[in-house]
């Protein structure tokens, strides 16, 4: 069984690497195919740090929309969450966490389709002439990653001590007070997680996107969709390369968080 | 406590109810709002469309004798936007050559109730890629479970330090973008990617891989099976080691401990990890056409071609009676395999 286990592992581990692999190798591939090496450089590299160039352009625009959709979501989605929490369980809470499984449940094809409809017929109806552009990108994103947040910050929620909140009040704190002293550092770790995950799923979407953003604003991987029917250059895998090594620090980051909200429990 | 403190506090309690009641109300009406807006109205949207057609019109304006005329005509298919005009101008009993046109163009708008679009869902093209869809989804969902389930074994019983970097190394795949992920794949299968390289270096091949079938399920087995591995680890990292070790004293051998401890144990974790794969295999589109070239139409690429049309040929009604159809399919399938967990028994561990 143990054996057995080591070879599935490696297997698996390969497996999932391959691609990574390919990628890496051939962003330093000197000439232009994806798919022939034909030498060690780095001009790949070089071009875009030197040129900025539509990759980058793309690049500039998913940061800046992950980050906006990812802080707006936060925001939506903490308020939601202790909303939700300060709820009783019965018919409320229950639909509104219902809805809130559908972006979860739904196929990415699914919520595009669904959001872009909406916003053709919204443009039918005040006469725009774009259906989609970078506000309804904005929204798209807001909305599939705010239940990502409540994910993350419901459970912390449900965790902490409610009576520290009552013994607060008791002792003289404002409501306002004592949710910012009390209830809220027992909830920035979900916090910060569920931002992180909007972050993260914001800048790797492509299918809702797809659906929903406008010629203004193109994300990085719509822009890489489009090319892809031409031909792609080992400037995209370079790019990813770049982008492989600041997720590897993100996730880093993410489990250190993870880990200290775990040691801070046991210690509690 | 003391009666009359008890008495105090409970008071004070009631009255903290009432206000944070009011207080909860406020707190969830920005999300009501939203979520009532952006994920309950586009899915009334997709039943909306589906069950709507799709009317063309020529939308005409012109100016005759310092008059100004705006007039709508119903678009036919001898009707070309030339000859649009020349009605438009008949009808206003104006001669052609008079008129200044100042606008004219084929514009649409949604009509009324229709059953044509759902009817176009069953024509053999679409039925075909939804069973296409459906049994490759399957073949991809079992594959990954027979990979996933001993790989998450074998990670739930190592050490905590390698379990913390091995959660790590599965992750790390999943945030990294997966067009590039698949396009990766597809210059790897390629019919001069690696493998043929590797083949033809030891004399064989070269093998045609891109446009099977097997292909196409590798594209999903790859992009999802971290899916599988993750809710099925999760289940079996939280089994009590205890009883693994009182099988062992008892004389079970490792198929029994397997089949009436393990397995019924993980149940849930499957069930999730069953869903979390086929859900997004069973709707992608961008898998199946780097995969196989284009030349494997499934109900993703379906939905996305007819919805790239937009209003031409009734694109969007008609894709979004797939997407219709897509959903229901999925709704009934997570139902059933959340029947299973159910049943199990194994909700417990969750």
């Amino acid at each position: 069984m143990k054996t057995l286990g080591r070879i599935v592992s490696f297997l698996v581990y390969f497996f999932l690497y391959a691609p990574l692999l390919v990628m890496i190798v051939f962003s330093f591939n000197a000439g232009k195919s994806t798919s022939v090496f034909s030498g060690f450089s780095l001009r790949w590299y070089g071009e875009l740090f030197s040129g900025g160039g539509m990759l980058i352009e793309c690049l500039r625009n998913s940061l800046l929309l992950a980050v906006l959709s990812a802080v707006i979501a936060t925001l939506i989605g903490t308020v939601a969450a202790i909303g939700i929490y300060r709820l009783k369980k019965g018919f409320v809470s229950g639909a509104i966490l219902t809805v809130n499984n559908i972006p979860l449940m739904n196929p990415d094809i699914v919520t595009g389709v669904s959001m872009m409809l909406l916003f053709v017929f919204a443009a039918g109806l005040f006469g725009a002439l774009n259906a989609t552009n970078f506000y309804t990108l904005l929204i798209a994103h807001v909305t599939f990653n705010i239940p990502y947040v409540i994910l993350n910050v419901l459970p912390k929620l449900r965790q902490s001590d409610p009576t520290l909140y009552e013994a607060a009040l008791d002792l003289g704190c404002t409501p306002q007070k004592a949710f910012f002293k009390v209830t809220m550092p027992q909830i920035t770790s979900g916090i910060l997680a569920g931002l992180l995950m909007a972050f993260t799923l914001s800048f790797d979407d492509f299918v809702i996107s797809y659906y929903t953003s406008g010629p203004d604003f193109v994300t990085l991987p719509v822009y890489i969709y489009s090319l892809v029917k031409k031909t792609v250059k080992p400037n995209i895998y370079a790019l990813y390369s770049i982008i492989l090594v600041a997720i590897l620090v993100l996730l880093i980051v993410y489990n250190a968080i993870l880990s200290r909200s775990d040691t801070k429990k046991e210690g509690n | 406590m003391t009666g009359a403190k008890a008495g105090a506090s409970a008071s004070v309690l009631t009255e903290k109810k009432e206000k944070t009641s009011l207080g909860a109300k406020l707190l969830n009406a920005p999300y009501l709002l939203w979520s009532a807006v952006f994920i309950v109205v586009p899915i009334l949207m997709v039943v909306f469309y589906a069950f709507s057609e799709t009317v063309g019109y020529y939308e005409i304006s012109f100016t005759a004798g310092g008059r100004e005329y705006v007039c709508e005509l119903p678009a036919a298919e001898d009707l070309t936007l030339e000859g649009a005009k020349e009605q438009a101008a008949a009808q206003a009993g104006v001669s052609l050559a008079d008129a200044t046109f100042t606008h004219a163009s084929l514009e649409y708008r949604s009509g009324g109730f229709t059953l044509a679009n759902l009817k176009e869902v069953w024509s053999p093209a679409s039925r075909r890629a939804m069973l296409l869809s459906f049994l490759y989804s399957l073949a991809a969902t079992a594959i990954s479970l027979v990979i996933a389930y001993p790989f998450a074994y074998a990670l739930s019983r190592s050490g905590a330090k390698s379990q913390r970097i091995q959660m790590l190394l599965i992750m790390l795949p999943m945030w990294m973008n997966m067009l590039v992920r698949t396009y990766s794949w597809q210059q790897i299968l390629e019919n001069n990617g690696v493998i043929n390289k590797a083949l033809a270096f030891l004399g064989l091949g070269p093998a045609t891989m891109l446009g099977t079938s097997g292909a196409v399920i590798l594209g999903m087995v790859y992009n999802y099976l971290p899916y599988m591995i993750l809710p099925i680890y999760t289940v079996m990292s939280k089994i009590d080691v205890s009883l693994l070790e009182a099988a062992d004293d008892l004389g079970c051998n490792w198929l029994q401990k397997l089949w009436r401890l393990i397995l019924p144990l993980s149940v849930p974790g499957i069930i999730s990890g069953l869903i979390m794969v086929f859900v997004p295999s069973i709707s992608t589109f961008y898998i199946s056409q780097k995969m196989s070239n284009g030349m494997i139409k499934l109900v993703g690429d379906l939905i996305e071609s007819k919805i790239k049309d937009q209003w031409a040929g009734g694109g969007l009604n008609v894709g979004a009676a797939m997407s219709l159809v897509l959903m229901v399919i999925i709704l009934v399938c997570t139902f059933v395999m959340n029947r299973f967990s159910d049943d199990d028994g194994g909700g417990m561990v969750v």
